[in-house]
């Protein structure tokens, strides 16, 4: 609760302080991001406030420490039961006799089309154009100890999910928090569940929609010129109004198939750019270790490098946001727990792998300006950016980086940005529907409410500028994170016994694999 | 002791003919159980939105009504009343692998199918059901005309 109150306080001292309208007149897309800056400025500070006397985000910190927490609590579960988890996702483990129902690699492939997009590619490059190469390293980092966050949180998402006599199925932190908090005698999960859902609402327009429709945008732009941002912005939801309120699966279904061929393209693309630069491996991998624990000049040094990858790992793996256990409780499965073991791959894909892939190849294709004096990274301006060798950033970073290694790439990248950016928006606008199914009720009138909205977050993202909805967005994802961590705390001993049972009767042979 | 033949069914007519082949084979076995057999095609390996994730279960349910009321259950009922002993099956999966599976589940010793009604660039690529079936069968398979 003392959130909500530091909230409204800043909330009240911005309106306050903060002048109310631009300068001169400014055209559609300007207005639209100073009104968004405006309304949005007080909860991201609040969000990204740093610990009092330091430069240190206490949600980053808030973040790490319970992935470490849980890293801990249960013993390195993401290492010890690795290879377990693929054999469940090759299906090892299924029963035949379910055959027909959601299987545990389609409940991953599912929650890794929301995870796995522009966080992995523009993401990485805000990260690694701000903290360094260094950043790299904490973002892997975070991305193991991540695993373990997802972890407890999509084994509870599968446990306390709702089953309806229809067949269909709701979970994720809000039905954990409500059912979970009263199995165990606890009061206010039921506000814990609320306040969730309320920011997963944000987080879905905010993360799950502006920042994908700004930076589709900006790739579209990037190919055809410049050009009105609120236009792209129309088109998209007129295609994402198509499929969520007109039940048009079609397009849904050619974007499931695609995102991904596409994220295997990705990679091997970039597997392919580090092995023609095979001589620089070993320099590349030197920054990214150098520049974890000095920074290599960046702004903030070290703490700026850890800050960005802390940051960047979590806006893209989503680990302890809770969004992965709505996407992952539809899965059949008698055991909850090896839904969580499943899930635990999801970092590991998307942080370990993707976003390392892209951080590579940016510092690999030396995109980043090193003064050849000093060593270290040049500033555009003291505490600024790193200087790039055409001033990117974002998605025109990691674009150029390919670019410079095969000419025709970028147009394979905008495509597959549009695609993940549309994949990872249908996605989030099942998570926020499922959030306000949850405060009001389900619906037909209820749910075409929710839908439409999303639909005219989209273009209010891609008109505004990259600055406020990026910074919006992780604050949005964040706030989930501040009240689904601090339910899987007292939530955590629920998975502890799940993981001592299963791997009791997994050790006696009681579950073992079926013959297929 | 029972011998039991599996009849592969996929809705179109050419089933009506394996049938009458299956028919046609039990008279001349005499005591001989008919397993009409339907397989849905599923892969647990396919990509899907969180919505159709959250709605398979019902699907699956509904799947499996439709395709016992149009096909099976029909195709049981006929043989039935024919004097015939028939069950019928239902399940999703690959249907080559599917209809294996259930013939030596079920120690059948035969298998008959219509010739697939599958066509265009999926046959190219990867063989209709039926070819994957004669070549991977554990057991004798007729492929009726």
């Amino acid at each position: 609760m003392n959130m909500l109150k530091y909230w409204g306080l800043a909330t009240a001292a911005a309106l306050i302080s903060s002048p109310a309208a631009a300068q001169e007149a400014p055209g559609l897309d300007e207005k639209i991001n100073q009104a968004f800056a405006n309304f949005t400025g007080p909860f991201v500070s609040f969000i990204f406030a740093p610990f009092p006397g330091t430069t240190f985000p206490w949600i980053v910190g808030w973040l790490v420490i319970a992935a470490t927490v849980f890293s801990l609590y249960f013993a390195f579960v993401q290492f010890r039961f690795f290879g377990h988890a693929i054999s469940l996702v090759k299906g090892d483990y299924s029963d035949p006799n379910d055959a027909g129902e959601v299987s545990h690699f389609q409940a991953l492939a599912t929650a890794l089309s929301g995870t796995v997009g522009l966080g992995n590619i523009a993401g990485v490059a805000v990260a690694v154009g701000i903290g360094g190469p260094g950043a790299t390293f904490w973002m892997i980092l975070a991305g193991l100890l991540g695993m373990a966050s997802k972890f407890t949180e999509c084994t509870l998402g599968v446990k306390y999910r709702n089953e309806y006599e229809d067949g269909t199925v709701s979970g994720g932190p809000m039905y954990y928090m409500s059912k979970g908090f009263d199995e165990l005698g606890l009061p206010g999960g039921k506000i814990l569940a609320v306040l969730f859902s309320i920011f997963c609402i944000l987080g879905a327009l905010g993360g799950g929609n502006m920042f994908q429709a700004n930076q589709a945008h900006q790739q579209i732009a990037g190919i055809v010129g410049d050009y009105p941002g609120w236009i792209t912005g129309l088109v998209f939801a007129a295609v994402v109004f198509m499929v969520i309120v007109g039940g048009l699966k079609s397009i849904a279904r050619v974007t499931e198939k695609v995102v991904p061929f596409m994220g295997v393209l990705y990679v091997a693309t970039a597997l392919v750019i580090i092995g023609m630069n095979a001589d620089q491996i070993g320099w590349a991998f030197g920054q990214i270790f150098a520049g974890a624990f000095t920074g290599l000049g960046v702004a903030g040094g070290m703490v700026g490098a850890l800050i960005q990858g802390f940051r960047r790992a979590a806006f893209s793996n989503e680990a302890g946001v809770g969004s992965a256990a709505i996407a992952h409780s539809a899965v059949r499965t008698k055991e909850p727990i090896t839904e969580g073991f499943v899930s635990l791959l999801e970092p590991f894909i998307d942080t370990v792998v993707i976003c390392t892939m892209t951080a590579l190849v940016i510092i690999i294709t030396q995109q980043l300006i090193i003064d050849p004096d000093t060593g270290k990274y040049m500033l555009t301006e003291p505490g600024g950016v790193i200087a790039t060798v055409e001033g990117n950033t974002g998605v025109s970073l990691t674009s150029a980086a390919f670019g410079s290694a095969f000419g025709w790439f970028p147009y394979i990248l905008a495509i597959a940005v549009i695609l993940f950016a549309f994949s990872t928006m249908i996605s989030w606008s099942y998570y926020g529907l499922k959030a306000w199914t949850y405060l009001f009720g389900e619906g037909h009138t209820k749910e075409l409410v929710f839908k439409i909205i999303f639909c005219v977050f989209v273009v209010i993202g891609a008109a505004a500028n990259l600055g406020p909805v990026i910074d919006f967005s992780d604050a949005a994802i964040f706030a989930m994170a501040v009240v689904n961590v601090f339910a899987l705390y007292f939530l955590m001993k629920v998975v502890r016994q799940e993981l001592a049972s299963y791997a009791a009767r997994l050790k006696s042979g009681e579950i073992r694999k079926f013959d297929h | 002791m029972t011998s039991k033949i599996v009849i592969g069914l996929d809705g179109t007519e050419t089933g009506e003919r394996a049938i009458a082949f299956a028919k046609d084979l039990a008279e001349r076995i005499g005591t001989c159980e008919l397993l009409i057999v339907y397989v849905i095609e599923w892969s647990p390996f396919t990509f899907q939105t969180p919505e159709e994730n959250a709605l398979r279960h019902k699907r699956r349910e509904e799947e499996v009504e439709l395709a016992t009321s149009r096909v099976v259950a029909p195709a049981v009922d006929a043989l039935k009343a024919a004097g015939f002993n028939a069950q019928g099956i239902v399940r999703h999966g690959d249907v080559a692998e599917t209809l294996n599976t259930i013939t030596v589940e079920n120690e059948a010793s035969q298998i008959v199918v219509g010739r697939s009604s599958a066509d265009g660039f999926k046959k190219r690529i990867f063989g209709s059901s039926t070819q994957n079936l004669v070549m991977h069968a554990d057991v004798p398979v007729t492929v009726v005309n």
